[in-house]
This record gives structure tokens, sequence and C-alpha cells, in this order.
């Protein structure tokens, strides 16, 4: 049962019960006190039902067997008063059990959407350091564990605190002796109770951990498989395994069976109870030390049956809060996290591709200047990666960066649209802190063709006017003449209307890369990102890509994670990237009289990675 | 289809059939009670008979503390035997797994192939113990109490002969309502999560293009599909409890009512009836357990299902009974090798070549041509599709595996390392490697200088996966790892690509001294890694198009001079 254990954990998260109950109670509160009401009257109607069989004994069946001509007409009345009553418990259960289901089911629609609006808001940092399978468990198995807690626990739990109190009472109101010596059993047998909980859940917490090492084990060896293979090491692997899985043998063998040995002996409990007051019961009329009818013993054998069903269920629904808590918690961790601060007031106006600043009622025509002015950053406050990073970029250039994978040249593109924060200096375009432009406008201004594509299920023209619903039929066609598409998507049946799946079976790698070409087109921003990574597409989609990225960088300023040569010559500004520093700078001929790193990096054809 | 895996229960057979048998006692025994309660009531309470009283009493007694006792030690037995068939099956899977190919790995996906270790075998864990307790106790219950009943009044009994097909009716019906509403769920899940995970992955798009507003309209569509026909389902699964309410309240009723009449009427006695009372709750109880029971079921068998797939599968890739040992390494054979993953597109078409003792070949091409693949055959990580991979003229498909991975070191770009120390990893390669030996390897890989600045230096414990390490000193460790072997055959995936080109010129010096006489792959992206080999294979889309030295290839190899072109010159397309 670990019932205390449950208790302290449950009093532990307090402040997350309190706001669970809170969502759930809010905007509902009639619900709440119907059901309320409801789950009373049910186990009131349940304890009458039980007290019914002594008035059924002592008042209609007794006199009658001694009367010669029985009247059943009393017997049928009380039949039917009873019939009433059960009749008002079961629609009573009918109403809270509806009501619970339409609740339950409210208060999960309403944490998901507050979950997703509110991931909409969280910076990019959040998403790389939770995974997916991560985030995906709190809208489902955190929920769901929500969920049961409010249909299934919550009303069990308020159930079973009634039906205790109320059997009691009837016991007492039957006889107070009985019920004593009821009470003094239950109370020896907590004895075995409190010893099987000690004992289950001290091997419960091995169990636990060893699960953790165990699972540990077998993630890391599977994942690492190939080389298990490659150096024969499955012996040595199975019998490391071995002695991992019989210590958890032995620990969730020992947990699981003193939990277990709760439920029969719960179980049985009642029956002893049942005998015991039978033949105490009993021997004390007899002897007349007190007065018990027959219907008073037939009553209160009822009622000592369930009694102790109730508290084997308690324990069972406190384990399924204690679980919706630690549900609940990972919820509220996500719903508490820090929204990506916008505090930028100057925004940008986009007036058929003319764009102009505006702060305040100041309009200047956008010009495309962008500088990196002594920045510093670290995804970590304390583990800075990128250092004094300065640059000047004028409107119209191209600027390639160069370095080894890892040096942080995509760190630095991500710093353009303030995915990331910086720890230190400033980044400007055409002299305006990006820190005062709207997150909105900043991120309007920069078109991005990363190396993963990520499109969207629905059809390849949705996935095309992803970022402009309006675009007009001209803009369209001119993206999709930039991105090469026609000579791919004119070979499917159902041409742009084709349907792809985000994680896109069907198209290949370089096809969505396209396709994310024209995305960007259909905007039209007057800087793009690029990165020439193209792995996994075969040599004829590659020279498109390439094309459609080359159409891309025409008349706007761009910056490119470069693996070309060509884009690298024909380069405005090359920045050398290495540890998180810029080395070195300037166009490809300056670089080359420099002798400097560039100079060995290209003679050495080391440009590429 | 349980059968396999309901053999991993072996040691504790025995033990199971002595739960089954304990729970056999404690069901009759507790339906015993309620009808030696009866003549308790009725010879002795009634009858005002002491005697009777005290002595049945006890019998009842001893009936209940033999139910718990039973009861509690098959609960007890039941714990332990289903940790102990969970622990035969998981190390039943996990033995194997070690026997899979890569081509059995990758058709169901390692973490699949983790779920079904872990969770799918907890579950069959819980079923196990339910099943050999629960499952056999409801329907025992059921039966039992429906046969006292019938014993203490047949005419009484016919209620539940009436109740108990209405309420079945009933039953069926609202699951048959449920069920497709069920599917419906799952499958607004399935878009839900759809949603969720396009969202997810794709972050940096949304916020790009600002995107949030769309993306939430989308998501509270979808869940709003759930919730729509979740709640349906939900309130129809709800009839449930009034449903059973219903029936042991009516049951209650019509026990009290014809009950009573047939006392005064001398035809049952009270005693009788408070055993009626008793059996229709554990009729209905039971019922009610057996139902749950069914869901467990279900859920369990989905997971028995994933696990008899794992344990079904055959290894692909199998050792010979004769298979040969030892071989001298003088030369390896490509003859007309075509590879293709699960029979679909040939992922490698038509290559031959033959590498000699002492040789290096470079491999190039564009990613996605089939270089990882190529080499992958040599180890049998694959076995080929058609043709043969010959070592001294003896198909590899003969050659005793382990032998042959033995004499094979291969290292990758994305290579692994295990929890333990840096020692520990090393003597992967070779288990009886000196401090000395395992030195020099270091030194050989340029790891030496790292390890030596760490902390406990070669017994510096590595986290998982190495993750305390950077991608570049992993990769030195996992070459010297290679190097300790000694291999006849030595292969470098992009294994120093995170290694810096200074370094990596180093390692290639190296190797060539301290393996003179071991056939070398270098699988590289740049040219100048690989413009030395003796031999330079240029792939592309899984073709072999060139095969000569670097200083030929750039006379007559389009492609590689393409590669070479824009790698020096810049591609000028």
């Amino acid at each position: 049962m670990k019932n205390d254990h449950k208790f302290k954990k449950i009093l532990a998260e307090w402040p997350t019960l309190k706001r669970l109950l809170k969502i759930t109670f809010k905007n509902h509160e009639w619900m709440i006190f119907v059901s309320f009401l409801a789950i009373i009257i049910s186990t009131l109607a349940s304890v009458i039902g039980s007290l019914f069989l002594q008035k059924l004994f002592d008042n209609y069946i007794t006199p009658l067997v001694k009367s010669a001509n029985p009247n059943f007409f009393p017997l049928f009345k009380a039949v039917l008063y009873m019939g009433l009553i059960y009749l008002l418990g079961i629609l009573a259960v009918t109403l809270y059990t509806q009501l619970m289901a339409i609740l339950g089911q409210k208060v999960q629609l309403k944490l998901r959407k507050q979950m997703f609006s509110k991931m909409q808001t969280l910076p990019i940092s959040y998403f790389d350091n939770h995974n997916y399978g991560d985030i995906m468990s709190r809208y489902t198995n955190d929920i769901d564990t929500l969920l049961q807690m409010i249909t299934q626990s919550l009303p069990q739990l308020v159930n079973v605190i009634f039906n205790l109190t109320f059997v009691i009472v009837g016991m007492l109101y039957l006889s107070w002796q009985l019920t004593i010596i009821s009470l003094v059993i239950f109370a020896i047998s907590i004895i075995f109770i409190r010893f099987l909980t000690i004992k289950s859940s001290f091997y419960f917490n091995k169990r636990q951990q060893q699960l953790g090492r165990t699972n540990a084990y077998i993630e890391e060896t599977l994942t690492g498989q190939k080389v298990v293979q490659l150096f024969s090491h499955e012996e040595e692997t199975k019998q490391s395994f071995f002695k991992l899985n019989d210590k958890l043998r032995i620990y969730f063998g020992k947990a699981n069976g003193y939990a277990m040995m709760l439920f029969p002996f719960m179980g049985n409990l009642g029956n002893v109870l049942y005998v015991l007051v039978a033949l105490i019961g009993g021997y004390l009329s007899i002897k007349h030390y007190v007065p018990l009818t027959l219907g008073t013993i037939a009553a209160f054998l009822q009622l000592s049956k369930s009694f102790s069903q109730p508290i084997a269920q308690f324990s069972q629904q406190l384990n399924s809060v204690v679980m919706a808590l630690a549900g609940g918690k990972r919820i509220f961790n996500l719903l508490d996290q820090k929204s990506e601060v916008d505090e930028g007031k100057i925004t940008l106006t986009d007036q058929n591709g003319n764009y102009s600043w505006q702060k305040d009622s100041n309009s200047t025509l956008l010009l495309g200047k962008v500088e990196f002015d002594h920045v510093n950053f670290g995804y970590e406050n304390d583990k800075e990666i990128l250092h004094d990073i300065n640059f000047k970029v004028n409107p119209g250039d191209k600027v390639a960066l160069v370095g080894e994978t890892g040096a942080g040249k995509s760190t630095i593109i991500n710093l353009l649209t303030r995915f990331y924060e910086i720890n230190d200096g400033q980044i400007k375009i055409d002299g305006i802190n990006t820190k005062n432009i709207s997150k909105e406008s900043l991120r309007k201004l920069f078109g991005m063709v990363l190396q993963q594509t990520n499109l969207f299920t629905g059809s390849i023209l949705d996935n095309i006017k992803y970022g402009d619903l309006s675009v007009s039929d001209q803009q369209l066609n001119n993206a999709i003449k930039l991105a090469n598409l026609d000579i791919f998507v004119n070979q499917l049946k159902d041409g742009y209307n084709t349907i792809i799946k985000g994680e896109g079976n069907g198209l290949s790698q370089g096809q969505r890369q396209l396709i994310s070409i024209a995305r960007v087109a259909v905007v039209n921003p007057p800087i793009v990102i690029l990165d020439e990574a193209t792995s996994n597409i075969d040599t004829r989609t590659e020279r498109q890509v390439q094309q459609a990225m080359d159409n891309l960088m025409q008349n706007r300023t761009s910056f490119v994670i470069a693996h070309r040569l060509s884009t690298i010559f024909n380069a405005d500004l090359i920045l050398v990237v290495y540890n998180g520093r810029i080395i070195e700078q300037g166009n490809h001929q300056q670089l080359i009289d420099k002798h400097g790193k560039y100079f060995n990096l290209y003679n050495n054809s080391l440009v590429l990675d | 289809m349980f059968k396999k895996i309901f053999s991993s229960v072996r040691q504790y057979k025995k033990k199971a059939f002595l739960v089954i048998l304990l729970v056999l006692i404690e069901a009759l025994c507790g339906t015993l009670v309620p009808f030696v309660m009866g003549k308790l009531i009725d010879l002795g309470i009634i009858k005002s008979n002491l005697f009777k009283i005290e002595s049945i009493g006890i019998i009842l007694l001893i009936i209940t503390l033999i139910a718990m006792a039973s009861g509690v030690s098959a609960s007890w037995l039941a714990g332990r035997t289903s940790a102990g068939f969970a622990a035969n099956l998981r190390y039943d899977l996990f033995s194997h797994i070690q026997t899979f190919s890569f081509e059995n790995i990758d058709s169901f996906s390692t973490s699949s192939l983790i779920t079904r270790l872990t969770t799918d075998v907890n579950n069959m864990q819980l079923m196990y113990a339910q099943l050999i307790r629960i499952a056999v106790r409801a329907p025992l219950l059921l039966i039992f109490s429906a046969v006292m009943a019938i014993i203490v009044s047949v005419k009484l009994s016919l209620i539940f002969i009436i109740m108990l097909p209405i309420l079945g009716v009933f039953l069926a019906l609202i699951i048959n309502k449920a069920k497709p509403l069920f599917k419906r769920v799952f499958r607004n899940y399935d878009h839900l999560n759809q949603v969720l995970r396009e969202n997810i992955r794709g972050i940096k798009v949304v916020k790009a293009y600002s995107q949030a507003e769309q993306e939430t309209n989308k998501f509270d569509d979808a869940a709003h599909g759930i919730y729509k026909v979740f709640t349906k389902a939900q309130q129809i699964m709800a009839l449930n409890a009034p449903l059973m309410q219903l029936t042991t309240n009516l049951t209650m009723l019509l026990l009290c009512l014809f009950g009573a009449v047939m006392i005064v009427h001398h035809q049952l006695q009270a005693g009788q009836l408070v055993s009626m009372f008793s059996y229709t709750m554990t009729i209905l109880m039971s019922l009610n357990m057996l139902s749950m029971v069914f869901t467990q079921l279900s859920m369990a068998t989905a997971s028995g299902e994933r696990i008899s797939r794992v344990l079904d599968t055959q290894s692909t890739i199998l050792n010979k009974k004769d298979a040969v040992k030892n071989l001298h390494y003088n030369e390896l054979t490509f003859e007309y090798v075509n590879f293709s993953f699960n029979h679909t597109d040939n992922q490698l078409q038509d290559l031959n070549f033959t590498i000699r003792k002492g040789q290096t070949f470079g491999i190039i091409g564009t990613t996605g041509s089939g270089k990882s693949t190529l080499v992958e055959l040599i180890p049998r990580l694959y076995d080929v599709t058609s043709g043969e991979i010959t070592i001294d003229q003896t198909n590899i498909k003969d050659v005793d595996i382990k032998a042959l991975r033995h004499n094979i070191a291969m290292v990758l770009q994305n290579n692994v390392l295990f929890a333990g120390t840096i020692k520990d990893n090393l003597r992967w390669g070779n288990a009886q490697a000196t401090d000395l030996e395992i030195k020099q390897a270091c030194q050989l890989a340029q790891a030496e200088e790292f390890i030596d600045q760490l902390p406990n230096k070669y017994d510096f414990v590595l986290e998982e996966n190495g993750s305390n390490l950077s991608g570049g000193q992993k990769q030195r460790l996992c070459l010297a790892r290679a190097l300790l072997k000694h291999p006849q055959i030595l292969i470098l995936d992009d294994a120093t690509s995170a290694v810096d080109t200074e370094t990596d010129y180093k390692i290639r010096l190296g190797l060539n001294q301290y393996l003179p006489n071991a056939m070398k792959f270098i699988i590289s992206q740049r040219i100048s890694s690989i413009a030395a080999a003796d031999q330079i294979i240029v792939l592309d889309q899984g073709r072999i198009v060139g095969l000569d030295t670097h200083q030929n290839l750039l006379k007559n190899n389009k492609i590689y001079r393409d590669i070479y072109e824009s790698q020096k010159y810049g591609d000028k397309s």
C-alpha cells in the first residue's frame, strides 16, 4: 500500500496538486459541486441498502414467519421504497460519471491548447535542450495520467472516503459493540500491512534504480551494436546483461511479491471479519450480553464486507494520483518556461517588396547593412563558443562562411534571426540593434534554406505558400520558376496539389530542398541565409538545387555556409571561422595574399568538409 | 503465437502451477464461506444453539484463514515467478538480438528494439502476474459461486440466470458503441502527434516565417477533434458503472423480495438468504474483475506480438558449421557484388576489384553513393545480395564470422564508446593488451596527448556514449581501439572527420608504419586524404565508375576530375 509514502509524495507536490485542482475546478465549479453531491448520494444509497437488510429481517420476515396469514403488503412497500432509493443512487452514479467524463476531456483540451500556444513562444534553446520524444510525451502520456486522475481517481477517492464514513456510521447504528470488535481486528491487521508496505517500498526503490541501470545498459549496447559485433563482444555483453538482469529479477520479484500480497490479504480480511462478526455476534446475542437481532447481524455482515474493500481501492487510486502529479509537474514545467523576449518596438513594413523601418512615426527605407560588433555567445552562459565576432556587410553583398564542422558557422547564422540571445556585443542592421527590432519584423528580413528541410503535411502548394498565404499568382509563379520546381512537380500525378507528408516519404531530399527554396522565394526576403551542404542528393538534383540557390542569391544580401569554391570565389566577403572565432576575413584575393589559414586550407583543398 | 514467449518460463514452471493450485484453494474456500455462514445463522443463531455457533464458527474461521494464507502465498509466488519469467524473457530477447544481423536490426530499428526490451517485457510481466492469479481466480469464483447459489436455492438462482444475460447484452452494446469511437480517437491522436511532431521538428521554420498563429490553429483543430470524439467515447464507457450498479441493486432487491416470501412460506431459511446475498456480490465482482483482466490482456497481447516478432526473426547472417578459421589475408576480392537493403533497389551494383596485402585503397564519392555500405560488406555486417566477396579465394560466407571480424578493424565516423574507463574501452580491441601496447596504439592514433591531460589518464571514466569527450577525442580513441586488434584489414570510414587536418595527416602517416602488411581502406570526401592510396575507387550511385591511381583518374575519369576541380579550382556550374 505504501500509503503514507504516497501521502508524503503527494504532500511534497502540494503546489502541483493545488494548481492541478485549480485548473480542474476553474469554470467548472457547478460540475464539481453537482458531482460531489451525486457521489455522496450514491454512497449513501448503497449503505442504506445494507441497513435495509436489518428492517427486512426484523420487521418483515421474522414477524410474518410467525403469523398464520401473512400480509405481504408492507414488505412490497418497503422493497419499493428501497428500490426508489437505489434508483436515486443509480441516477447519481450516472450523473457524476458522465460529468467527470466530460470534465476530464475539457481539462485535457484546455491544457493541450495552453501548452501548444506557450510552446510557440519558447526560444529555440528549449527545443535544443529537450528532445522531441520528451516534449511529445507531455502532450500524450502526461495528459493521459491527468485524465485518469480526474475521471477515475478523484471521484473514487471521494467515494471511498464517504463510503467508509457512512459504513462506520451504519455499523455504529447497528451495534457499537460489533463495530469496536471490527475496528480492533482491522487495527491489528494494520501491523501486517505496515510490514508489507515497508518491505515493498524498500524493494520498489531498489527495483527502480536497477531498472534504470539495466535500461541504460540496453540502450547503450543496442545503439552501439555495430561496434559490439565488429569486436565480437556478444558473449561479454550477454554476461554483463545477465548480471544486471538477475539483480533486477530479485528486486522486481520482492517488490511485486510484497505489494501483491496486499490484495488477497485485504480481500480475505473482509471474510475473516465477516466470520468473526457472525461468531462473536451470535455468541453475544445468545448469551444476551448484547441485544442483537437476526436482522442486525445480517446487515452488519453485509456492511463488514464493504469495509475492507474501499481501503484497498484507496491505495490504488493514490497511486494514480502520484503518477498524475509527476505528469502534472512536467506539464507545468513546460507552461512555466520563459518565453522568448521580444521588446523590439521598431517594425518593418513591406510595400510590394519595398521595405521600410517604422520607428515611432518615422519611416526610413531599408538598406540591408548588417554588422556584428564584438559579439560573444554561448548556448549556456558559462560556456562561450563564439568569441568577439566582428564583421560588416554592405547591402547586396555575398558573404561566405568557411571552416570545419563545429567551428561555429551555423551558430553565427542562427544569431542573425535572434534564435538565440547573444551574451555581449551588438548585432546591427542599418545601424539598428536587432534587440530593438520586433522579432516578427526581424525574421521577415531573412529567408533561410537549411541543410535539414522541414516541410509540413499538406499539398506542395500549401508548403510553398507557407510564409504568405495571400501571395499573388505572379509572385508564386516567379518563385516556382526560380526554384526549378516544374521539372519534378509536373511529373507527379496531382502536380502541385500532391499531398506530401511532413517527414517526407515519396520526395527525395533534393526535391524537398527545392520546395523549401520556393517557399523562401514566395516571401521574397531582402536577405537570404543558405547552407550549401547537400547530403543524400543525386548529382542531377544537386545541380538543380545549386542553380536554385544561385537564383535566390541574385540581387540579395546573402549569407552562405559555403561548400563550393565558386561560391567562395564570388563572395564579397569570406569569413574564415575557426574554433568560434573569425580568424580571417576579406575576399578571395585578399585572403590568398595574406598567406594565412585560408591560403593553407585552399592549397590543401580542405576548404570543404 | 505466445509459445516462444512462454517457453521463457523455464525453471518457474513448477511454481506457476503451485500458484494456480493455491488460487484454486483460495477460491474454493472463499465460496464455501457464505454457505457455511448460512448454516451458522440457521442452525446456530436462529435456533440459539451455542454449541453449533462455536463449532461451525471455528470451522468457518479455519476456512477463511486457509483462504487468506493460500491467497497471500499465491500472490507472493506470483510476484516472484513473474519477475523470474520477465528476467528470462528479457535475457532471451537480448541474447537473440545479439545474433541479429544489421539487416535484422534495421528492419526493426534500434529504438523499437529498446521499447520491446523494456516496456513490452514489463507489460508481459504484469500480464503474467495477473494471468496466473486474477485470471484464474475470477472465473473460478464465478463458477463456484454460481454452483453454490444453485445448491442453496434453485429458485432464487433463476434471478441470476435472468439478470446475467441482460447485463451481458448491455455490456456488449456499450463496448460495440465505444469501439469504433476509440478507433477514431486513436486516429485523431495520430493526427495530433503529426502536427506536434512537424511543429517541434520544424520550429525554426515556424519562427522564421512567424507562423505561430497558423500552427496554433492547426493544433487547436486537432485537439478539438480528439475532444469531440473522446468525450463521446468516454461518456459511453462511463455508462458501465451505473449499469453494474443497476444490476447489483436490482438483483439484491429481487432477492430480498422473493427471499422474504419464500422464508415466510418456509421454503427457505434466513441464513440461506444471507448466503445468497454474498454469492450475488461475488458473482458480480468476479464479472467486473474478468472485464478488467480482458483489457489488461489485450494490452499485453499487443506487447506479446511485438516480442514474438523479434523472437521469431532468424538472423539473416549465420555461421556455417564447417567454417574456415585460418586465412592468410593475402588478397580480398569483390566479384560481381550487388547489394540492396530489403531486396528493393540495388544500393550497390556490379562491384569488382581486388586488394592485396599491404595495399591501401581510397574510396570517394558523394554522400549516398554507397561508400559505407561497400565496406560494411567486408566484415559481414551485411551480406551481399548476389555475387561474392572472397579472401584468399574463400567466400567470406564460408569463413567463421568471429575469426573474420577478429581480423578486421573498422572505424566509423560515428563510433561508439561505452560507459567505463578509457582502458576498458581500448581493451575491447584486445583483452590481453599490455599497458605498453595501449600506450603505443594511442600514440599512433594521436590520442596520447589529450589522455595525458585527463584526470586519471587511462583510467578516466567515460560516461555513456563517451559524452564527456569531444568528437575528435572520441574518434581518436576509437581508432586506437581498432589498432589494438592488429588487424589484417583496416577500414577507416570517414573516421577522422572531427580531427583537425594536421593530426589527420600524422595519423595516416603512422598507420603505414604500424600496419605495413594490412589491407587498408580509407573512405573520405577529400581527395587530399586518399590521393596517396595505391588505388582509388570512385563510387557514383552504387557503381564503381573509376578504379585507378590518382594520376590516372585525373587524366581519364570525368567524375573524379570534377570532384578534384571543385575542391581545387571551384565548380563553375
